[in-house]
């Protein structure tokens, strides 16, 4: 399913003295089979977006198409919960939802609402714990006697039960260690390749951005301030400075480099290995001229 | 010889008697006014140690003294008068209805008169840049707001000590920078000790000596750059080495040999730049 | 949803009502819901209606915003009006339909208590409009202080509601986010039969519940760390003080006290 805003604003607590715009004339477009990555600070609207992809809001001005669904601010539309049958979303610390007395009846939690058969749901189940890299055993025990890190792939398990079409993904890996993190970000990188799954991340990492993304929207209070490929918005110091936000660190070094030497290796997301040898061989060249 | 500060001697703790170990034997001391980084993936026994350090846990075996004074349920209460503690989730330390209660809070505790307190709490907000929210109330900050608070209310204690247990885990990274930078100011104008306590190897490259914890054990404690030449078996610890390493790392397997671990951008192209002018 | 939050809830300002001691606005409202129930008539009603919108137009709160706040309690001032209308049967008819008859004294009546609904319910929805909780707070652990005496735990209950305070904006976000995970995963809140939505609550109130009491470990550890050992010995930075500004306003109710007695006498 395709993503589309058409010049959407949302206004919190409209006709109130609290009152305030979250969302300014966001317009973009997402096709399906992405993946893409929003970033931006705490309060720069990133959370608005999301609630619009399935349904939770509905913009105060201009349009918001996710498939054939459409949502605007004068109708209210009934089939939102078939739109949230085929977007899923994992929130920000998605074991915070975790209620059910077994790690397995939480997993089939959404696909019953959804009113998928239990044994269907079953085997989607089976499919899953190993995917989020879970054991089978821990099926019967309860989501609170886990650790924070299993926890957290439960309550996703839970939003992949679904099987949505798109998965919107709000800073999924937050409070992780580096491995936890790591194989998080893999797992559902692997997901988007496998099954073609539209992908939205909302992320404060640039690393994540430019390893993951194909395609990058970024978020300054409230308005779209810059769209495109990875490799042409983050490798744009100035205007990213401009907002308080950094580029890849790989990117900042390959500018610090060609400050220094005067010599430019164009950023191509590389790997660091390859990057080495870019510098060895720059550095050989310029030494072999002068 | 620096003067000892803290001192952990063979130190074992578990939550219960069927738990299993969480810390096993760990010994180590802490000086005066020195930064100590405490590193570890999640589970490792790092913050069961900041914990055991102002008597909110009590080890089974083994025992840990702070500036002689050995920690028990007796002592606790002097002894938090110099352990000043900043934890992770930044609501659940904030008790104040605004910034000023909750800075004075540790202060109504302890009993320090009033127009002592509006003094200190104008002096630590400033420490920690947050002189213009005195009034401000908690859900109007942002999580690296309120963590400076959080260390605020420490300071204004002026304890000999000031621990942050994974104090930027949940923050972004501008609230991540603000903290980091609050942290090493606040060290240098002040007589304190520091220990930071984190799974991210960027932010242990300020401290004087880093104490790498696994399984309940301490793997390694030595210099930032010492720590950070062991790339491979950091990584084999669940822990997740900075780009500037792994990139000098190689550029040594490509024949430049970067001779000194370099911590930062600016060491490693001064690197470059001396093997450059001698190509 | 957002609307009905907003009810009575704090506006920031700097008038002369809002910076009055907590205090003296609660002495005040006390006298005035007293003297509300002696009105007796048109005079002393003029009175204290003059005195309520005076009060409500210093503090530059806008009128349509409070009225929309008493939007609940519109139903039951009418309601009140109504049905005296329909018991009181006293003075002259003054509408007859059939066997149904309206008398003078029902719509006098009518208006009375209504007006009196209306007055109590303005006059207090002013205090919580004009005084941040952690005022209103102070202010009751400070008149609370005599029953210290008899070893009430004033301290104790001062600093839970305090901290309840301090967590219900935490709490209200915190039942938002959740009741948007559960709704992602297919929770209808809003429709259906009624045995349905109780259902429905059970995958908030749990995580909600679970999430609580983590916190409230987490805080306690927290406070614990920062010396909290009760409310022996503990100094306090918040002080209450009455100021110049109280005195005159006292004087000014006092004016208004007196003018309701003469109202009463002659």
């Amino acid at each position: 399913m395709d993503i589309t805003f058409k010049n959407v604003d949302y206004i919190y607590q409209e006709n109130s003295p609290f009152a305030h715009k979250a969302i300014e004339n966001l317009s973009f477009h997402i096709p399906s089979g992405s993946f893409v990555a929003v970033i931006g600070h705490t309060g720069s609207g990133k959370s608005t977006l999301i609630q619009h992809l399935n349904g939770l809001i509905r913009p105060s001005n201009g349009e918001v198409h996710i498939g054939d669904f459409r949502l605007t601010n004068d109708d209210k539309p009934k089939n939102m919960k078939e739109l949230r049958s085929r977007v899923g979303v994992v929130f920000q610390y998605p074991e915070h939802q975790l209620f059910e007395e077994t790690v397995a009846k939480d997993i089939a939690f959404g696909p019953e609402n959804f009113g998928v058969y239990k044994r269907d749901i079953e085997k989607r189940i089976k499919e899953i714990i190993p995917a989020v890299g879970l054991s089978e055993e821990l099926l019967e025990r309860s989501p609170f006697e886990l650790s924070g890190g299993q926890m957290r792939r439960v309550a996703i398990a839970g939003v992949l039960a679904i099987k949505p079409e798109i998965l919107v993904l709000d800073e999924p890996t937050a409070g992780l260690d580096p491995r936890g993190q790591k194989e998080i970000m893999e797992m559902f990188y692997d997901l988007h390749q496998k099954e073609n799954l539209t992908t939205v991340l909302v992320t404060h990492s640039m690393e994540d951005a430019v390893k993951y993304a194909d395609h990058v929207i970024i978020l300054n209070k409230g308005t779209k301030y810059m769209e495109g490929k990875p490799e042409e918005v983050l490798t744009q110091q100035e205007a990213l400075n401009k907002v308080q936000l950094d580029v890849p660190e790989m990117i900042e070094f390959l500018y610090a480099f060609e400050k220094r030497f005067g010599l430019p290796i164009p950023f191509k997301r590389q790997s660091v290995k390859q990057l080495a040898d870019e510098i060895q061989h720059a550095m050989k060249e310029a030494g072999s001229h002068e | 010889m620096r003067e000892k500060l803290i001192e952990f001697r063979n130190v074992s703790f578990r939550y219960g008697e069927e738990e299993p170990w969480v810390l096993k034997d760990v010994s180590f001391d802490i000086y005066k006014n020195e930064w100590v980084a405490i590193i570890g993936h999640n589970g490792s026994g790092k913050s069961t140690i900041a914990k055991l350090m102002n008597g909110l846990l009590f080890p089974q075996e083994g025992e840990i003294y702070i500036n002689g004074q050995v920690v028990n349920q007796d002592t606790i209460w002097d002894i938090r008068k110099e352990v000043g503690m900043v934890f992770q989730n930044p609501d659940n330390q904030f008790v104040g209805t605004t910034v000023q209660d909750d800075v004075a809070f540790g202060m109504e505790n302890r009993g320090i008169p009033r127009d002592e307190m509006i003094r200190r709490i104008d002096e630590s907000l400033t420490a920690v840049g947050m002189q213009d929210y005195r009034l401000t109330e908690p859900h109007r900050l942002s999580g690296g707001q309120k963590q400076r608070v959080a260390i605020a209310s420490v300071l204004a204690i002026s304890p000999q000590v000031l621990i942050l247990d994974e104090a930027t885990a949940m923050l972004d990274p501008k609230g991540r920078l603000e903290i980091m930078s609050t942290v090493s100011n606040v060290q240098d104008r002040n007589e304190l000790s520091l220990i930071t306590i984190t799974h991210d190897l960027r932010e242990v490259v300020q401290a004087e000596r880093v104490i790498v914890m696994n399984e309940g054990v301490i793997w390694d404690e030595a210099k930032p750059r010492e720590i950070f030449a062991k790339k491979d078996r950091l990584r084999e610890i669940g822990l997740d080495v900075p780009f500037i390493a792994t990139l000098a790392d190689e550029l040594n397997k490509s024949g430049l040999r970067i001779s000194n671990e370099p911590l930062n951008h600016e060491e490693l192209l001064e690197d470059l730049w001396t093997l450059h002018s001698k190509m | 949803m957002n609307n009905s939050l907003i009810i009575g809830q704090y506006v920031p300002g700097n008038t002369i009502v809002h910076r009055l001691d907590p205090r003296t606005k609660i002495t005040i409202i006390f006298f005035f819901v007293i003297f509300v129930f002696f009105a007796n008539s048109v005079l002393s009603y003029g009175i204290l209606t003059l005195f309520a919108i005076a009060t409500t137009l210093i503090t530059r709160i806008p009128l349509r915003y409070i009225l929309k706040g008493l939007t609940p309690v519109w139903f039951l001032i009418i309601f009140t009006f109504i049905l005296h209308i329909f018991v009181t049967k006293e003075g002259s008819v003054v509408f007859e339909l059939f066997t149904f008859k309206i008398y003078s004294g029902g719509i006098i009546q009518g208006i009375a208590i209504s007006l009196r609904f209306f007055l109590l319910i303005l006059v207090t929805s002013l205090l919580t409009l004009t005084t941040t909780p952690i005022e209103i707070t102070d202010a009751i652990e400070d008149m609370l202080h005599l029953l210290k005496k008899i070893k009430f735990p004033v301290h104790e209950l001062a600093l839970m509601m305090s901290i309840s305070l301090r967590f219900i904006p935490t709490l209200m976000q915190e039942t938002e986010k959740i009741s948007k995970a559960q709704a992602s995963r297919g929770v209808d809140f809003r429709t259906g039969p009624v045995k349905e939505r109780i259902k429905a609550v059970v995958p908030l109130l749990v995580p909600l519940f679970v999430s609580a009491f983590k916190r409230a470990e987490e805080l306690a550890m927290a406070m614990e760390a920062r010396g909290y050992q009760g409310g022996e010995g503990r100094t306090k930075l918040r002080q209450l003080k009455i100021e110049s500004i109280d005195f005159i306003v006292f004087i000014i109710f006092g004016c208004v006290v007196i003018g309701l007695f003469v109202t009463r006498i002659y």
